[in-house]
């Protein structure tokens, strides 16, 4: 493979001033510290230890729908197995990997920064998460919430009120740790960007971070205002959402999804911009569609902010409403379908190297793909009324989800690990990780439309016989995503104590974070930070085109 | 466009402030002050919690209409003149930021402990005005929203009654605040304005409407 380096004499310009050299000991990571490195890989293995948590807590779900009849576990404790297990994986994994983990040690060194612009908040934010998690597992010693993740009243205030308002607390510290982190990168994104480095310049992570900052701060306020008022039904007795006191229901299931909606693009722009970093880096190609993909992550954010009731179709909204919030989320299947076109095109006719990272993100596009065709699906009000709570909705959510989130932030684990920790993976457990997890994730989810279509109802713990042998297959599919993880904890412990060490630059990347030690230096770059103008510019002659100006009729000439 | 390259612009001075503090210090270094933009990023999202609960009461009132004879009558005048009050402290607290820029911190204290005097009459009028009113919190879902949106509003009022003493405090000392460094009187005073502002809406919306 030829160095792409050279091709940008900025980024082999030696360093030059002071020199800053050092790194924290371990004990640093148990610590309130506020290096946004250091915050970074906090976030990720806090948040992937509650991921082992919450699969754990779907494995026993399973293992409880392997048979008709609720054997296992009772269906109290099958409520409160389900409702934590959506609770810990969308609030205290996928939420803080990707807007946590990711942001934080990535968005400083992308746009040439020492830290982020508040380092003591960004501590603040992430002391945060670690309380909420324990408050809301530790909850089970007690009483757990068993209303479902949404917490819709009536329910909500009539069943587990001590397990609902221990939710409440978690959820609220967490959504505020979100909004201070969500401060953090706004304010860092926009202000602090070396010198020379134009907003169409960023990376397209910093872009979707951007996206998902706004709605960040714009949705999960809402959500705070609407447990603010449900904890004041459970615990003072106001009838804000009890319809038996003169209150409203649907009120709530708006507030809730005004924030609720917004929070699958906050799980998603992440992973979004983390795919667009990753395909070019392997492809050996540049980004296709550089502007398309920046700006179509400003428009799924503010698309992503009127759609919202399209989870309440079956709640007696309106037909006119129904209406337009079909079109509404129809529509953003136009800038996720850009992306998506832009990401194959910048596959097209590349020298992919078939490693654990680019599986992963090939992974994530084309099953990301069939959770965005069944998307469009439920967006249409007769289809979704027929296939309401049933399934065929926790099959689409869970290939958005995981098929998409989960696979893309293993694919960003993949290729940004050595960066973090100065070690190599290795490709073969690698390998293996993804096969087992791309097998497991098939075999437990793609059944389940088939169930959802034959009218099989979600959140039961016993249902009719004539479903029995498929989900036995989909339980089969999830003891085998459970074990597709040990490989990969096997290879991420063994590969940061004693893999081989990774240099700067082990994929010859062009991106700024790549253009110092791995680890980084505390801060960051022993000296200045080079300034790349055009961190995709694979193949290309330099100065001869940019990225932002590539047309579609490139795609065709293939660079080397 | 290098980035090492020195000029006079701010984001460059980034690079100059990092470089000259770096030294001797285990902790990252400073950078130009940005708090007053992510104060701001901070108040929308702020904005957005009383924003919902606004279209909460509203969405209470039109589409699942409250019963008229849930709605008790409501006296104007306290609420009016609190209304002008709050409005006045706006004005009062907002010359102190142009002093401040003349290094006169005799008038910023000036202008901060009048408006913090408004302020504080404001929540004891809203306090009388709750031990008169004839509904409890829990009497009708009217009753209920009414209470929590000035309730809520009124612990934002004490967090910046809250913001402008610890100003009043922290400027005893010479130099604390100067023209150059002074975060903590612009801070709060958006936040004082951001709360006149939400009075002005919750006002509209609970007495008016």
């Amino acid at each position: 493979m030829t160095s792409a380096i050279t091709e940008n004499p900025e980024a082999t310009k030696p360093p030059s001033g002071p020199q800053h050299k050092g790194h924290h000991p371990w004990w640093i990571y148990f610590t309130f510290c506020t290096d946004h490195k250091v915050i970074g890989i906090q976030y990720l293995v806090t948040t992937f230890i509650f991921y082992l948590i919450g699969g754990a807590l779907a494995t026993v779900v399973r293992a409880e729908l392997a048979t008709p009849a609720s054997d296992l576990v009772s269906r109290e404790l099958y409520n409160q197995l389900f409702t934590v297990h959506a609770t810990v994986m969308i609030f205290l994994w996928i939420v803080p990997a990707g807007t946590g983990a990711f942001a934080n040690f990535l968005l400083p060194l992308q746009v040439g920064a020492r830290d982020m612009a508040f380092p003591k908040l960004n501590a603040v934010a992430f002391w945060m998460v670690p309380p909420a998690g324990v408050l809301l597992i530790g909850s089970f010693l007690i009483e757990a919430p068993g209303s479902g993740w949404t917490s819709y009243p009536p329910l909500s205030l009539v069943n587990n009120q001590t397990g609902e308002l221990i939710w409440i607390l978690s959820v609220l510290l967490l959504g505020t740790s979100s909004i201070l982190g969500a401060v953090n990168f706004g304010t860092t994104i926009i202000k602090m960007r070396m010198p020379g480095l134009s907003f169409n310049q960023m990376p397209l992570f910093c872009w979707s971070m951007l996206a998902a900052s706004a709605l960040v701060l714009i949705s999960t306020p809402v959500l705070a205002g609407a447990l603010i008022l449900l904890s004041f039904d459970l615990v003072v007795g106001t009838n804000f959402f009890n319809p038996a006191g003169g209150g409203e229901p649907v009120v709530y299931q708006h507030m809730f999804w005004f924030y609720s909606h917004p929070a699958v693009y906050i799980m998603i722009l992440p992973v979004f911009g983390m795919i667009s970093e990753i395909l070019p880096v392997h492809a050996r190609k540049p980004i296709f569609g550089y502007l398309a993909i920046a700006y179509s992550s400003l428009t799924i954010s503010f698309l992503g902010l009127i759609v919202w009731a399209h989870h309440m179709f079956t709640s007696g909204t309106p037909s006119w409403l129904r209406m337009f919030f079909m079109v509404a989320t129809m529509i953003i299947a136009v800038p996720t379908g850009i992306k998506v076109f832009s990401w194959v095109a910048t596959l097209w006719g590349g020298k992919i190297s078939l490693n654990s990272a680019m599986l992963f993100a090939m992974g994530f596009l084309s099953m990301f793909v069939i959770g965005g065709l069944s998307g469009v699906m439920v967006a249409s009000v007769p289809f979704d009324i027929h296939v309401h709570d049933t399934y065929f909705i926790v099959a689409h959510l869970h290939y958005v989800l995981f098929g998409g989130s989960v696979f893309g932030l293993y694919a960003g684990i993949y290729h940004w690990f050595p960066k973090m920790t100065g070690r190599m993976m290795n490709e073969t457990l690698g390998r293996i990780h993804f096969t087992l997890t791309l097998i497991g994730f098939n075999l437990c989810f793609m059944p389940m439309h088939w169930l959802g279509l034959q009218g099989m109802p979600r959140r039961v713990a016993e249902y009719d016989p004539q479903f029995a042998t498929v989900n036995l297959v989909c339980s089969i599919g999830s003891f085998l995503l459970a074990i597709s993880t040990l490989p990969f904890l096997y290879n991420a412990i063994h590969a940061w104590i004693a893999g081989p060490k990774a240099s700067g630059n082990p994929w010859n990347a062009l991106g700024l974070e790549w253009q110092t030690t791995s680890p980084p230096p505390i801060e960051n770059w022993e000296g200045d930070p080079p300034l790349v103008e055009d961190s995709y510019a694979y193949g290309s002659k330099p100065g001869k085109k940019s990225v932002t100006a590539l047309k579609g009729s490139d795609l065709w000439k293939t660079p080397v | 466009m290098q980035g090492s390259t020195v000029d006079t612009s701010e984001s460059s001075k980034v690079m100059v402030t990092a470089e000259s503090q770096a030294h001797g210090h285990d902790d990252h270094e400073e950078h130009p002050d940005f708090r007053i933009f992510g104060m701001i990023l901070f108040l929308i999202a702020e904005g957005m919690i009383f924003l919902g609960l606004f279209a909460a009461y509203l969405t209470f009132r039109s589409v699942n209409a409250i019963p008229a004879d849930q709605i008790p009558e409501r006296e104007l005048l306290l609420p009016g003149i609190n209304t002008i009050l709050l409005v006045a402290s706006s004005f009062l607290i907002h010359p102190a930021e142009d002093a401040i820029k003349e290094n006169d911190v005799k008038a910023v204290r000036k202008w901060f402990g009048l408006a913090a005097v408004l302020g504080v009459i404001f929540i004891f009028g809203q306090g009388y005005e709750y031990s008169q009113l004839t509904f409890g919190l829990r009497d009708s879902l009217f009753a209920s929203t009414f209470y929590i949106l000035t309730g809520f509003h009124g612990l934002h009022v004490m967090l910046g009654l809250g913001a402008i003493f610890s100003v009043l405090w922290r400027s005893r000392k010479p130099g604390h605040y100067t023209s150059e460094s002074h975060f903590g009187i612009a801070a709060a005073e958006l936040y004082w304005h951001f709360v006149d502002v939400v009075w002005i809406v919750l006002f509209l919306l609970l007495y008016i409407l």
